[in-house]
């Protein structure tokens, strides 16, 4: 097993990826926690499972739909009223930096 | 006081007969429920929220339609208190955590319209771990909840709040959900009984997520029976959840009563000792469970279930995978926390930041790194091959058996405070719980004695899927033999 | 084949990748209803909104069009999982999209433009819409907002998003692509595939390579195209913009840029910090959709007949121009003319008035009077204006085109009484009939427009022209 599962250069990355920001002392500290738990997880990784299916889901069921058919929607005052902030009924946010991807 | 158990509890059943019959009313056995909150819930802090006005309410409307002859339901009149992860219409719905802002839902989850349906009277929202992560209900953001045998103990967790409120004698009846054991685990600590239905047995529909294809809904109750005919009520098929299923299993009250005699009981020794971990004492007790379930006349055997080796880290891959995208929408647009910033990109991260306890994010750092590119194949990819393996492992042990058995806490209560600080030693209380959760079976914790610490110690059922009347069979069988 | 040449030695390499709007009543994952224009946020539930709990469950009927479009372009119907595509926009109410990754419903498949050329199909996926973002502030535009305004209504419409191989080596050969596929959708009924309502929307993967090179150089792909023409434009500008860096010592680097229509350029869209990262899994909460043979059986016999087919019959029956022909098919107006034509109309008057006078539709039209009209027309009983008027009362109201031409009193003026007319305006403008006798063809208007003052319109001018003619050549 490598001695750093995981580097603070990857948490910060990752807690970008998941928009989260960590001080100095967390990103020490959830590196060392990270660190721990794939570390653990070495035993997983080091399992020769060439042949073996992966398995995403524990149901065997496939096909389940419904009819194209309309169902109630909600008024806009049973969810606008909980939002940070609305204007002329849309949800409002602060400007955005990049296009969507 | 140090403790707050009831000296004894009225059954689910006896309630909703007594309701239905016009002996006790609804609203008269709600006040009892209200009445055991107000001594002792500020010790134990089982809820975030007891919903007083809307339980009265619920309770007129059951007495009404019973005095008016009307069928009340199985649940007549029980008070069933609810996960704080559970959707309930415009009643604040937290997850304990900071980021949900007492968000108040438009919709009710399909257990809990299920339950009003069956006569039951709503009466809180229960303390959890936040967003279900966790094994001791301390990372909430409301504060911890106390176990009631001693309040210096955690009671578990996720469902803390839920055991905990049944143990108390706040509620009959309490609803959980399990990811990896947060129904069973705190059931054992808390010397009730706990129930993680087959994948798909009950609806999702409500249930704020945590890992979707591991997440479960399911009963707390203080007998086998009552929970048996909870599960009776919040089970069955939902067009609103896709991974439901159609077929409907056979009555989970079918088999009880009828005895053990000739049952195949397999007995997972990987989970009796093969696996570090597992206390001494804990082991002993399950021990005595079989010796019960032999003299009851079931053929108990020892089994191998290799694959529980591997468990532990496929789920501690699996599950953040699933809920580091789960949790992606609490991103301060729509609903809950906003904490501002100059642009779209802060606010997220600002709100993200200040709305997330320690352990949300950890497993989110975690999930995102399992399935961020250059990883997917080491980590999540051969997680999902482990649970393939213990999925033919399972397979093979149920043509030869009905049900297995183990420990369901690998300890009893430990300490508020003790393990916080250390996630993987926290992640190693799920180590008997998780297995079931992978492969979508069901299983039940019974309480069967309590250990050298004066705390309950429970012991797991495991079934084959859809196959819960066998379980709560030879649970029932444990219960007697463990009183 | 010879390999098209761009631009001196480079050849373009194009994939596109078209979002169409499936034409279902209710989203691909909740019974909202797919409506556009609807005031913002009201066609929403807790499912498209995101909110907590609540979880998709899909659409029959989305299924059913994704697979009918695969077929159609003769793609495989696979067993496919939908997938989690995780990234974090506003518009995206879970922050993440429910697609299709490495299981797509359909593959391989392939498209042939009717000029002969065959374009591989490498997928037809399924997915999610995403809401509508509107950037408030001076500009309009995203950069230079204050703040923006989500509108969720457009949430989880159902898509299916077509992806080609990268076999596209013209300008031409992507709009005819693009073309086709609408004309495809719209056979098909699955689409409204109208382009600048965004119901479809194109992306183009643009590269370019030596002429003769194999392998594929880094590829930008363009978003932001509303229409055939900015396709083109977005492409070739690309395309340039990518010879200009090769011919620097420089290289284009793989990145997603947005058309600018109005600058006439592509810009860069994202913070280098983004780097794609999509983080795709299987999404647990579907379960996958396994079509049985039989189902792929009954997809395939109920397939109407596709665009290609519809215009081969049309060209062999008419001998029409082929753009022609190509926009009666999409207008769906091909099979009207075909029975019309049996029915004896002639085919240049059928297919003129179909192309010119008829885009709006049919209204209360039968093949039968269309027919009717023609064979009048032709037989010269009635003038073209004359023709359109009825046309136009047919369409409204319906009717016998011959009771119509008399009620309005369209009666054919009779061919000798022109002739007489004719004669006598050679004999009272004997210097004028000189001059066209001797070639002098604008003097032709002279005569034609005398004797349509004289008919009050209501002779034929095209036999007025004729009859000038005979009497200029016995001259
Ligand atoms: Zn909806």
């Amino acid at each position: 097993m490598m001695s750093e599962p995981i580097t603070p250069e990857e948490v910060t990355h990752v807690a970008y990826l998941a928009r989260l920001r960590l001080t100095e002392d967390e990103l020490s500290r959830f590196t060392e926690q990270l660190g721990a738990v794939l570390t653990h997880a070495a035993d997983v990784e080091a399992l020769e499972l060439d042949d073996v299916e992966p398995m995403s889901h524990p149901l065997p069921v496939e096909n389940t739909m419904r009819e194209d058919a309309p169902q109630p929607m909600l008024k806009p005052s049973d969810f606008l009223n909980e939002a940070p902030a609305v204007e002329d009924g849309r949800f409002l946010v602060p400007k955005i930096l990049g296009e969507q991807p | 006081m140090t403790s707050a158990i009831p000296d004894h509890y009225q059954s689910a059943s006896s309630i909703a007969a007594n309701v239905a019959s016009g002996e006790i009313s609804a609203a008269e056995t709600l006040e009892q429920y209200l009445n055991q909150i107000e001594d002792n819930e500020k010790d134990v802090h089982a809820f975030n929220l007891v919903t007083i006005d809307e339980a009265r309410a619920l309770a007129n409307e059951i007495d009404k339609l019973v005095s008016k002859g009307g069928n009340p339901g199985p649940l007549a009149g029980v008070p069933v208190a609810i996960k704080d992860n559970l959707c309930t219409r415009g009643i604040p719905t937290t997850a304990s955590s900071k980021i949900l802002q007492q968000w108040k839902p438009p919709y009710d989850a399909t257990v809990v319209r299920k339950l009003k349906e069956a006569g039951a009277t709503i009466i809180g929202k229960t303390n959890l771990d936040e967003f279900a992560m966790g094994s001791s209900t301390e990372n909430s953001a409301f504060g911890p909840t106390r176990n009631p045998h001693d309040f210096s103990c955690v009671p578990g967790g996720s469902s803390g709040g839920s055991a905990a409120a049944v143990a108390a004698g706040f509620a009959p009846i309490a609803i959980g959900s399990d990811t990896g054991g947060s129904i069973r685990q705190p059931a054992s600590l808390c010397g009730v009984v706990g129930v993680k239905p087959t994948y798909g047995g009950v609806s999702r529909y409500g249930l704020l997520a945590f890992a979707s294809s591991l997440d479960q809904v399911g009963p707390f109750a203080n007998s086998v029976k009552d929970a048996a005919i909870v599960h009776e009520v919040i089970g069955g098929f939902d067009p609103l959840d896709s991974t439901s299923i159609k077929e409907a299993p056979s009555p989970f009250t079918d088999l009880l009563g009828q005895g053990i005699n000739n049952l195949k009981v397999g007995v997972i020794k990987e989970l009796m000792g093969g696996i570090d971990g597992i206390s001494d004492e804990v082991i002993a007790r399950a021990n005595e469970a079989v010796t019960a379930l032999s003299n009851a006349g079931a053929q108990v055997e020892e089994v191998s279930l290799p694959a529980a080796l591997y468990c532990l880290s496929a789920y501690y891959l699996i599950a953040p995978a699933e809920a580091s995208s789960n949790l992606s929408r609490y991103d301060g647009v729509r609903y809950g926390l906003r904490v501002d910033g100059n642009n779209l990109n802060e606010m997220n991260i600002n709100t993200r930041t200040e709305g997330f306890g320690d352990e949300v994010k950890r497993r989110i750092m975690l999930g995102t790194y399992a399935l961020s590119a250059g990883y997917y194949d080491a980590y999540y990819g051969k997680a999902l091959k482990v649970r393939r393996l213990l999925a033919e492992n399972f397979a093979d042990l149920y043509k030869d058996y009905d049900v297995l058995l183990s420990p369901t806490s690998p300890c009893t209560a430990f300490k508020i405070g003790e393990k916080v600080s250390d996630p993987m030693t926290m992640y190693v209380n799920d180590v008997c719980t998780i297995p079931s959760n992978l492969v979508g079976h069901p299983a039940i914790s019974v309480p069967f004695g309590i250990g050298s610490d004066g705390m309950p110690i429970g012991i797991q059922i495991l079934a084959p899927p859809m196959n819960e009347s066998v379980m709560y069979q030879v649970a029932e069988t444990l219960e007697q033999a463990g009183t | 084949m010879s390999p098209e040449i761009f631009k001196e030695n480079w050849e373009l390499v194009v994939g596109l990748e078209v979002h169409a709007e499936l034409a279902t009543t209710t989203k691909l994952f909740c019974g909202c209803l797919n409506q556009f224009g609807n005031e913002p946020n009201t066609n929403v539930c807790p499912v498209c909104l995101g909110l907590p709990g609540s979880l998709p469950v899909v659409n029959e009927k989305a299924v059913y069009f994704a697979m009918q479009l695969g077929r159609a372009l003769n793609c495989t119907v696979n067993r496919s999982v939908f997938a989690r595509k995780n990234y974090f926009y506003p518009d995206m109410p879970k922050d993440f999209q429910i697609s299709q990754y490495d299981l797509p419903t359909n593959s391989d498949g392939r498209l042939d433009l009717p000029n002969g050329i065959t374009i591989g199909i490498e997928r037809a996926h399924i997915e999610e819409d995403t809401g509508k973002t509107t950037h408030i502030g001076t500009s309009g535009r995203i950069s230079g907002a204050d703040y923006s305004l989500v509108d969720y209504n457009r949430a989880g419409v159902p898509l299916i998003e077509i992806v080609t191989k990268p076999e596209i080596h013209t300008i031409d050969q992507a709009k005819a692509y693009v073309s086709e596929l609408r004309a495809i959708l719209l056979t098909l009924g699955v689409s409204d595939a109208k382009m600048e309502e965004g119901s479809i929307r194109v992306d183009a993967n643009v590269s370019i390579r030596d002429i003769g090179e194999t392998n594929l150089r880094t590829r930008c792909e363009i978003k932001n195209v509303n229409s055939l023409k900015s396709l083109g434009r977005a492409i070739d500008y690309e395309a340039n913009r990518h010879i200009g860096l090769y011919e620097n010592g420089e290289s284009p680097k793989q990145e997603t840029r947005h058309w600018d229509e109005n600058a006439g350029r592509t810009r860069s869209g994202r913070s280098k910090e983004d780097a794609e990262d999509y983080r795709y899994f299987p999404e647990p909460d579907l379960v996958p959709l396994n079509p049985s043979k039989e189902t792929i059986t009954k997809i395939d016999q109920e397939l109407p007949e596709l665009p290609a087919e519809r215009r081969k019959e049309l060209l062999d029956l008419s001998g029409a121009k082929p753009s022609d022909i190509a926009l009666l098919v999409e207008r769906n107006h091909d099979s009207f003319a075909t029975e019309t034509i049996t029915s004896g109309g002639s085919p240049n008057q059928v297919i003129k008035h179909l192309v010119n006078n008829l885009p709006d539709g049919l209204g209360q039209l039968t093949p039968q009077t269309l027919a009717q009209l023609a064979q009048m027309e032709e037989e010269a009983k009635i003038t073209n204006t004359q023709a359109k008027k009825i046309l136009e009362e047919l369409v409204e109201q319906g009717g016998n085109p011959s009771n119509i031409a008399a009620e309005s009193g369209f009666e054919a003026i009779d061919t000798s009484e022109v002739e007489n007319l004719v004669d006598e305006l050679i004999t009272s403008h004997s210097d004028e009939w000189e001059r066209f006798c001797a070639g002098e063809k604008k003097v032709q208007g002279f005569f034609v427009g005398q004797i349509m003052k004289a008919t009050s319109g209501q002779a034929d001018g095209k036999l007025i022209n004729q009859i000038l003619n005979e009497r200029s050549a016995k001259k």
